[in-house]
């Protein structure tokens, strides 16, 4: 009985080591893999350096004050007004019934891939989408769609309106979460007690310590909207593009040269995000100075009710921006002939799926195959770590958070390719397990993320309780803690799967462009307008994430259903 | 050896600070009542003797079971039972399951489930193996609680503020019913209670801390 005691020490211990590895060992290799190329040095290619060749190169490439701005327009852009949004929501109606509906649209919303819900806004706000036809002629007088550029416009409004829709429903997510740490409902009460509105009090009173909980998930929406590449290709500009883009496309370039430029320009992302994030945090700064004089003057109001209706009116229309643009590509899916005006198509036909049955079915398998795997890995190394952390007390600090939130604030066109670079080097194939290994990198931190608060509120009474029984702490962890757990369990599977559904860049780099998800699929029809194609790959990258989701509301209560103790929470 | 439970010069300490210290025999059948306001480290006294002190806790001495020293014993190995004031019945069980978790493993699944129906049948609640815990009355959750912990054949009983979550009627009928069955099966028990009324129905020693 000791020697197995003590085989489980040695085991359960190495795993938060093991998670950190995972987690930040691609990270740290890619970004070295980035350094060498970018000064110069390939050994795979003849070249050593150091030289600064590469860097020359690159501010030699005429796009790129164009492409490093909009690198940074769409990023702050993007951030500034999803933050403002979701702030002004919560403030002017957190606690209400409006509040409540919008809450339980949250999940599916969130779980719409970034490329499906970039496809669906592209085909509502296009010159020949929904919106254009549901008013023409009678409203716009147009018979043939205007010649507009909506979409991948010059100055990536497009792009960034697409990354805005999206990012609401995360930092709503993220919002109540630190809400419940926070108590704002007395703080609320105390401050309407002394005559401030509802918003202003918020503001006031609650913005400040729930600001601080929100953060680093701030930081993240920061970090993608700058490095985005799937949203980019849909919504975003062409000449130039956005730097990430062009990364993309040098490194998909055959010569070395364009790889030699592909990394310098993704070590010029990582600087440009760094800076990004070191002028936010001036800002945080000057935001709280500025806040505390406008707390000192005292002042009740600041336009409460045009604040939450603004706020309320943006957020539902981001909302039915999402919803409405999965109805358009449920309907294109399905359309047979649609000329322009009508609102709908002639007829609703299944060809459209048959003709694409065979490569949705192949792009299906893959991505599930490669989904299940990963998030299979995440929750054992998950599980473990929280496990250890209840047996041993190997608690994580507010440094590890740090360490977990790396990953996904670390853009992804900055290690990526250097992490490609690297396997090609050390000859290691290219293909599903280093796809895999690379979609762990982000599927871990989300499924930590979630798992990380249930797994520690529940009541340890409990494992007293059944050892006191004489069960043993697997027994425990197995037979009474897990079970209990059983909904955030699957809710926490659910993030992972879709968090792994909708990577796109770790696949088709890492992949080497062999790996072909329906991420990948879906983003490559991009560029060639086929809308029934991108339709039916959209609906399909969007069923993936969302299914699981329907699955973990599903069969808890329906495990559950005799378990009045169970059904709630 | 001596029967019962030996509490030899315990001491507890919170980052260096002392907080309790006891030094007791409690014969089998024997209840002792650690008596306190809370936050005196009471609870903290019963997590020591089942070996779920808190990282925070420093504490020497010697937890004995009928002679045995437990001290260094995993939780799971010690044979101590203990009820908190909350039931505690897991959830996702049903009322006949959670008494399977504690009856302690072997017989055929007939004999397992003869002796659940007996242990619910000695508390009045025959035909309850299917019910859901969480339809229960709060008596009834105590009671099969109860029988949970006892069905585990502990040596030795720690109660946690057991009956404190009990409206006063059913808080002395739970109360007679635990101390009767500890009594039955020669149990030292060790209470800790901010409730005098449960030290004197316990009509052992009582020990005040702080």
């Amino acid at each position: 009985m000791p020697g197995r005691l003590v085989t489980r020490r040695r085991l359960l211990p190495v795993l938060p080591a093991l998670t950190l590895v995972a987690m930040l060992g691609p990270v740290v290799a890619g970004l070295y893999g980035t350094v060498l190329p970018a000064f110069g040095h390939l050994p795979a290619a003849g070249l050593t350096g150091p030289s600064l060749e590469a860097m020359r190169g690159l501010f030699d490439w005429p796009g790129l004050p164009r492409a490093v701005t909009l690198s940074l327009t769409t990023g702050i852009t993007t951030t500034a007004i999803a933050l403002a949004i979701v702030m002004g929501l919560v403030a002017g109606w957190s606690g209400t019934a409006a509040f409540r509906a919008l809450e339980r649209a949250l999940s599916p919303l969130l779980s719409v891939p970034h490329a499906a819900a970039a496809f669906g806004l592209a085909f509502l706000i296009a010159p020949s989408g929904w919106v254009a036809r549901a008013t023409s002629p009678w409203l716009t007088g147009w018979d043939r769609p205007p010649d507009l550029l909506i979409v991948q416009d010059t100055w990536g409004l497009t792009m960034t309106a697409g990354l805005v829709i999206k990012e609401i429903p995360f930092l709503l997510l993220m919002t109540l979460a630190a809400l419940g740490q926070t108590d704002a409902p007395r703080a609320r009460t105390i401050a309407a007690s002394l005559g401030y509105g509802r918003v202003t009090g918020w503001l006031k009173c609650v913005f400040p310590r729930v600001y601080a909980q929100i953060r680093l998930p701030v930081y993240v929406v920061l970090a993608y909207g700058m490095s985005v590449v799937d949203v980019a290709v849909i919504l975003g500009p062409n000449t130039p593009p956005p730097l990430s883009v062009q990364i993309v496309r040098w490194m998909g370039e055959p010569d070395f040269a364009a790889r030699l430029l592909a990394n310098a320009g993704a070590l010029l992302q990582l600087a440009l995000v760094i800076a990004a994030l070191a002028v936010w945090r001036l800002a945080e700064g000057v935001v709280a100075w500025a806040g505390r004089r406008w707390i000192a003057t005292g002042g009740r109001f600041c336009g409460d009710r045009a604040i939450a209706a603004t706020a309320l009116g943006l957020s539902a229309t981001a909302a039915f921006a999402i919803a409405g643009g999965i109805a358009v590509l449920v309907v294109w899916s399905f359309a047979g002939f649609w000329g322009f005006p009508d609102a709908m198509p002639d007829a609703l036909t299944l060809k459209n799926w048959m003709r694409h049955a065979a490569g949705l079915g192949d792009a299906l398998t893959q991505t599930a195959v490669i989904a299940i795997s990963v998030t299979a890995v995440a929750l054992v190394l998950t599980i473990g770590c929280l496990e250890a952390e209840h047996r041993h007390g190997l608690r994580m600090t507010r440094r590890g958070m740090w360490l977990l939130y790396l990953p996904l604030i670390i853009p992804q066109t900055a290690f990526l390719p250097g992490l490609q670079t690297l396997l090609l080097n050390a000859g290691a194939d290219t293909g599903q397990a280093p796809v895999m290994l690379a979609h762990l990198v982000f599927v871990l931190p989300y499924v930590y993320l979630s798992l990380a608060d249930p797994f520690r509120a529940w009541d340890v009474r409990n494992a007293t309780v059944a050892a006191a029984l004489g069960a043993s702490p697997d027994r425990v962890l197995w037979r009474v803690r897990l079970p209990m757990l059983l909904r955030p369990l699957l809710t926490a599977t659910a993030i992972g799967l879709s968090v792994s559904v909708g990577q796109y860049l770790p696949t088709l780099l890492i992949g080497g462009g062999r790996v072909s998800t329906l991420t990948t699929e879906a983003v490559a029809l991009a560029s060639g307008g086929d809308r029934r194609a991108i339709a039916t790959y959209g609906l399909m990258q969007t069923a993936a994430a969302l299914v699981p989701f329907a699955l973990a509301l599903g069969i808890p209560a329906l495990i559950w259903r005799n378990r009045k103790g169970l059904q709630h929470g | 050896m001596d029967k019962g439970l030996t509490l030899q010069d315990v001491r507890i300490s919170k980052n260096g600070a002392p907080m309790v210290s006891l030094d007791w025999h409690i014969g089998p059948g024997q209840v002792l009542s650690v008596m306190g306001p809370s936050g005196v480290g009471k609870s903290t006294l019963l997590s020591f003797v089942t070996g779920t002190l808190p990282p925070a806790f420093a504490a020497t001495g010697r937890v004995l079971l009928d002679g045995r020293d437990v001290t260094d014993a995993a939780p799971h190995q010690r044979m101590i039972g203990i009820l908190f004031q909350d039931d505690l019945l897991f959830p996702h069980l049903s009322v006949g399951e959670n008494l399977a978790f504690g009856l302690r493993p072997g017989g055929s699944r007939s004999q397992r489930r003869a002796k659940v129906d007996a242990a619910l049948a000695e508390v009045d609640l025959a035909g309850f193996a299917d019910r859901d815990p969480a339809t229960l009355s709060g008596g009834q959750k105590a009671r099969v609680a109860l029988m949970r912990m006892l069905l585990s054949d502990p040596c030795a009983l720690l109660l946690d503020e057991a009956f404190s979550r009990l409206d006063a009627a059913l808080r002395a009928q739970v109360r007679d019913l635990v101390f009767a069955r500890a009594r039955d099966r020669d149990l030292p028990v060790l209470m800790v209670t901010h409730d005098a009324e449960d030290a004197a129905a316990a009509g052992g020693a009582v020990v005040t801390l702080g």
